[in-house]
Order: C-alpha cells, then sequence, then structure tokens
C-alpha cells in the first residue's frame, strides 16, 4: 500500500511542511504519492516531482480547491484514498481543518498532529500540550494522520516523480471562498524560519515591538509572540507561539519579556537553542533556556541589536 | 434558531499535568477539572448571539462521566438554557475518541434539528483538534474552523478563520458547523444569582447506545510517558557575552 501526502501550498509555491511530511511518510512504508489540490497549481506540482522519495505527484487544478476550502478538498481526497493505507496532511490550518472531515468519511479516529512514526501503524504525538507524549496503535485499515512540521526534517531534493493530471470531484458547494487577509512581510515563515525572536507581556504594548523587529531584520528572522501578548493586543494572533498557536523548533529561539508559561513553552521548547531575557531571574522560561540574559529588556534588546 | 454547544471537562489549563509511572495517562486524581477553554468560548458565542436575538435556545451537551454534569451546569450559569448529559464513561481516564464524539453528536443534532453548532476548535487534553470537522462530514453539512468572528444572516454564514500567515474570510451554508479561535470573544463569569438559577434549568441523562454508538476506542494507546526535559543552560552576565556565545559556542548567528 502507499502513502498520500496532501501537499500545503498558495498555488504558487510549495510549503516546506510538504517536505516535512515526505520525510514522515518514508517511515510509514509503501509508495509516496503527493496530491497538488488547488487553483493553477502546476508549478507547484513540479516543485512537488523533485522531492526525493516522491514516486509520483497528483495534481488536481480546479477553482474548487483554489482556496483550501474542507468540503470539496475532502471529497477529493476520499475518491482516491482506496489506493493508500496511509493519508497524510501537515499540523497546518489546512491539514487540519481537511484531514479529520477526511478520517471521518472513511470511518476511522483521526491520528493529529504526530511527532514521530514509530511504525507504520504506531505513532508519537505530544498531547496536554506536549507535557505529555502518547504512542499511539491504530488497527483500522486507513490512517488518516496530520504531520507536525518541527519534529521532522525536510526532504531534499533530487526526484522526478512523474506527474499525473487528475479531474475535480462534485463540488458540494456548502460553502464559499470570500477574501484572504495575509500580512504580507519580508521575514520569513514562522514555522520555518531558523531564527525566532518572540516579545511577551513584558513588551508592554505594541509600538515596543518595534525593538524586536529591528532585531529580527538583523537576523534573517522571523518575529513571534506569546499569547499574552496578542491578548493584549501587542501583537497579531498569527504571531503566536504556544499550544493555541503556532509550533516552532527553529535553530535559535529568543524569548523576550516571556515569563514561559507551560502554553508558551509547548510551542517553542524543541528549539535548538534558546535565549532568555527577562528581568525576573525566577521566571520560568530560565529553566529551559540554553543562556539565560537576567536584565530589562528595553536596555538589553537594543543593546543586542547593536551588537549584531 | 437553535444552537448546540458541546462542551468538555477536561484538566483545567493551570494544571501541571503529570504522566502516571505505570506509562498508562495522565494522573486525573485530585486533579483539578474545568471545561475546555476553547468550548467556554463556544457557549459565551452562543449566549451573545442569543442577546442579539439571532438564536432563541441554546442546548449545551457533555459526553464523559457523571461528573461533567458540572461542566454543564457550568454552561448553564453562563447562559445556556438546557443541559445533556451523554455518560458515556464510569472512568474519566478513559477520554471518548472524536469520532465517537462525533457520532453522538450527529445523533442528537438529528433529535434536536439546531441550526449552528458551535464546537471549541480543539481540547486541551488530547489535542486531537478533530471533533468539529468530523461532526460536520458525519452530518454532510457546510464547515468553518478556527473562527474569530460569526456573522448570520439569513442561509449564509460569514466566518472570519484564523489560518497560518493571516485571516481567511468564507461563507458557508446554514445548517453549519463552526469551531471556534481564541479570539472569538472573552466568556464571561458566572455571576452567582446565575449559578443558583443554573441549578433549576433542565438536564436530560442519555447514553452512547441511545444515539446507537460504540465508544470502544480505535487507537489503542501504547504509553504516555513524559516528553524528554532540556538540560539547565547558563545565565551570561551582559549583551556582549551572550553575544559571543551564540556566535562561538553555540554557532547559531
Amino acid at each position: 500500500m502507499a502513502v498520500l501526502i496532501l501537499a500545503d501550498h498558495d498555488n504558487e509555491t510549495l510549503n516546506d511542511q510538504t517536505a516535512k511530511s515526505v520525510t514522515a511518510a518514508k517511515a510509514m512504508g509503501g509508495d509516496i504519492h503527493i496530491l497538488c489540490a488547488g487553483s493553477g497549481c502546476s508549478g507547484v506540482a513540479a516543485q512537488a516531482a523533485k522531492l526525493d522519495g516522491v514516486a509520483k505527484v497528483l495534481c488536481a487544478s480546479d477553482d474548487a480547491y483554489g482556496h483550501d476550502l474542507a468540503e470539496p478538498l475532502a471529497d477529493l481526497i476520499v475518491s482516491l484514498a482506496g489506493d493508500y493505507e496511509h493519508l497524510v496532511g501537515g499540523a497546518t490550518t489546512t491539514g487540519k481543518n481537511v484531514m479529520p472531515r477526511v478520517a471521518a468519511l472513511l470511518d476511522t479516529n483521526m491520528i493529529s498532529d504526530i511527532s514521530a512514526v514509530e511504525s507504520p501503524d504506531t505513532f508519537e504525538r505530544p498531547i496536554y500540550a506536549g507535557n505529555a507524549m502518547a504512542v499511539v496503535k491504530c488497527g483500522d485499515p486507513k490512517k488518516v494522520i496530520t504531520v507536525r512540521g518541527a519534529s521532522f526534517d525536510a526532504t531534499g531534493e533530487g526526484g522526478s516523480a512523474a506527474v499525473e493530471e487528475i479531474a475535480a470531484v462534485a463540488n458540494p458547494g456548502l460553502s464559499e471562498w470570500v477574501e484572504d487577509k495575509v500580512i504580507s512581510s519580508d521575514r520569513p515563515e514562522l514555522t520555518s524560519a531558523k531564527i525566532v525572536i518572540s516579545g511577551g507581556r513584558g513588551m508592554g504594548s505594541k509600538e515596543n515591538f518595534e525593538i524586536i523587529d529591528k532585531v529580527a531584520d538583523k537576523l534573517g528572522a522571523a518575529v513571534g509572540a506569546s499569547r499574552a501578548a496578542v491578548d493584549s493586543g501587542y501583537a497579531p494572533n498569527d504571531y503566536q507561539v504556544g499550544q493555541t498557536g503556532k509550533v516552532v523548533a527553529p535553530d535559535l529561539y529568543i524569548a523576550v519579556g516571556i515569563s514561559g508559561a507551560i502554553q508558551h513553552l509547548a510551542g517553542m521548547k524543541d528549539s535548538k537553542v534558546i535565549v532568555a531575557i527577562n528581568k525576573d531571574e525566577e521566571a520560568p522560561i530560565f529553566q529551559v533556556a540554553d543562556y539565560g540574559l537576567v536584565a530589562d529588556l528595553f536596555d538589553a534588546v537594543p543593546k543586542l541589536e547593536a551588537a549584531l | 434558531m437553535k444552537v448546540l454547544v458541546p462542551v468538555k471537562r477536561v484538566i483545567d489549563y493551570n494544571v501541571k499535568v503529570r504522566v502516571k509511572a505505570d506509562q498508562s495517562g495522565v494522573d486525573l486524581a485530585n486533579v483539578k477539572m474545568s471545561m475546555n477553554p476553547f468550548d467556554e468560548i463556544s457557549v459565551e458565542q452562543a449566549i451573545r448571539m442569543k442577546e442579539a436575538g439571532q438564536v432563541e435556545e441554546i442546548v449545551v451537551v457533555s459526553i464523559g462521566v457523571t461528573k461533567n454534569q458540572e461542566t454543564l451546569r457550568t454552561a448553564l450559569a453562563m447562559g445556556a438554557d438546557r443541559a445533556i448529559l451523554v455518560e458515556a464513561t464510569d472512568n474519566a481516564e478513559n477520554d471518548i475518541e472524536p469520532l465517537a464524539v462525533a457520532k453522538i453528536l450527529k445523533g442528537i443534532v438529528e433529535e434536536e434539528q439546531p441550526g449552528l453548532v458551535l464546537l471549541g476548535k480543539q481540547a486541551i487534553d488530547n489535542d486531537a483538534n478533530a471533533t468539529g470537522q468530523m461532526l460536520s462530514a458525519l452530518l454532510g453539512w457546510s464547515q468553518a474552523t478556527f473562527a474569530s468572528k460569526v456573522e448570520i444572516e439569513g442561509d449564509k454564514a460569514t466566518v472570519t478563520r484564523e489560518v497560518d500567515g493571516g485571516l481567511q474570510v468564507i461563507k458557508v451554508n446554514m445548517p453549519a458547523i463552526v469551531t471556534v479561535d481564541l479570539r472569538l470573544n472573552e466568556p464571561r463569569y458566572a455571576s452567582l444569582p446565575n449559578i443558583m438559577k443554573a441549578k433549576k434549568k433542565p438536564m436530560d441523562t442519555k447514553t452512547p447506545a441511545d444515539y446507537g454508538v460504540d465508544v470502544t476506542p480505535r487507537l489503542v494507546t501504547v504509553k504516555v510517558t513524559e516528553p524528554p526535559a532540556r538540560q539547565a543552560g547558563v545565565i551570561v552576565g551582559s549583551v556582549e557575552e551572550l553575544v559571543d556565545k551564540l556566535k562561538n559556542e553555540a554557532g547559531v548567528i
């Protein structure tokens, strides 16, 4: 049996998550096929075909799939499911939206947000915001899975899989796209950035986040925030790192004015090197930091920017 | 319109969870339990819609142990009208899987005929983020997940969704399944008079068998372990020392 991976993309560029899902799929066994469903997405299919280990790319280009609406996408995946034992999506907002719908239509339970593949039917996944790790075994013939990007390295390029155009299936017409409000930024995307610098409640205001932005620009880093900072209106919600936001695992994570609530640690504790800057030396963030600096952030962060 | 709001009883989000020594799960003995925080947001949303005259009745449902009554009473005290308890297990450690929960909810939807089901986007215990999507699939309804804004006009709902990289606005046919994200609203606290009143609000008790659902888990939990701990690091004395360490010791900048 084979693995079908739902590609994450924006109709132009393949998201790095897909290459990470391929790495996870290699441990599941069987041929790896990628489904690129979108509108005018043949360029994405060509990118997916280059990923190492991919045997075939299915490209379904239709207006119904242009905006990742769950109902038509789930129906498309279910129509293809007969050939596959594993149906895999990224643990992105697209995968989380679509894959549980697929699972229910196939009458199998969802295996969400896996962090390791122990065997083709046994997977590790974080529960309780990563405060515990569960290993679960799925006896159902179909396994519907989302893959936590931060837990897998991206597979390399070098493949040359065949791309097969496939037809769209009937659109149930239950929902329609209205608009995207995407915040454009020159900075790297939070979940794929090599360096992330995040601010917490200690930042004190939206305006003060500017000192974080300056360091981010010098380092080519993405900017994140704790839930406390988002709740206080200092940063937009898509900056949020943590259990209820994004899970990141960059090479370097710099936490500024973040106390280190359980919910935040859940989103960043797999980072390779963690730096904490906080004036409270008792802050729990120091228990996970490789390098801690007990200092007033309004003094230390501009100094850091100057020193880089 | 009637709104159905499922609520889950979970370990309170402020409690540090402990993994049991036999690796069978997380210790729930003598631990504070509360309503799943995302479900509080969906209850609040339903109440605001009722206050705005868009909703006539709010029915809350909880699936689990007898003690889930407490969670339902909390929702009733916030402002829900009526509750359904589905006693699916006598042991709180038996988490009912999202697929089984969705099947039970499907049965309740067929009986109650709500125009909208509002669910939390995920439960903070199993973190599955699946029940709403599954219920939507089983009913063949539209789904709008991770909502930060919900506006209903006639037979359509316009929902702003929190997605990676920003927001997506979609329009879905009613009846619909909406799962809610953090920024939708800030849930209210129940006042003491409302807590007293909630005790008199109706609560039905059902079982999964009433809906023809088998709750036997489809996934077997092999083990539950502590995540690997990070080694304690060092406290540096200055920004200069920090930059030096990041450059020369860690090699990350």
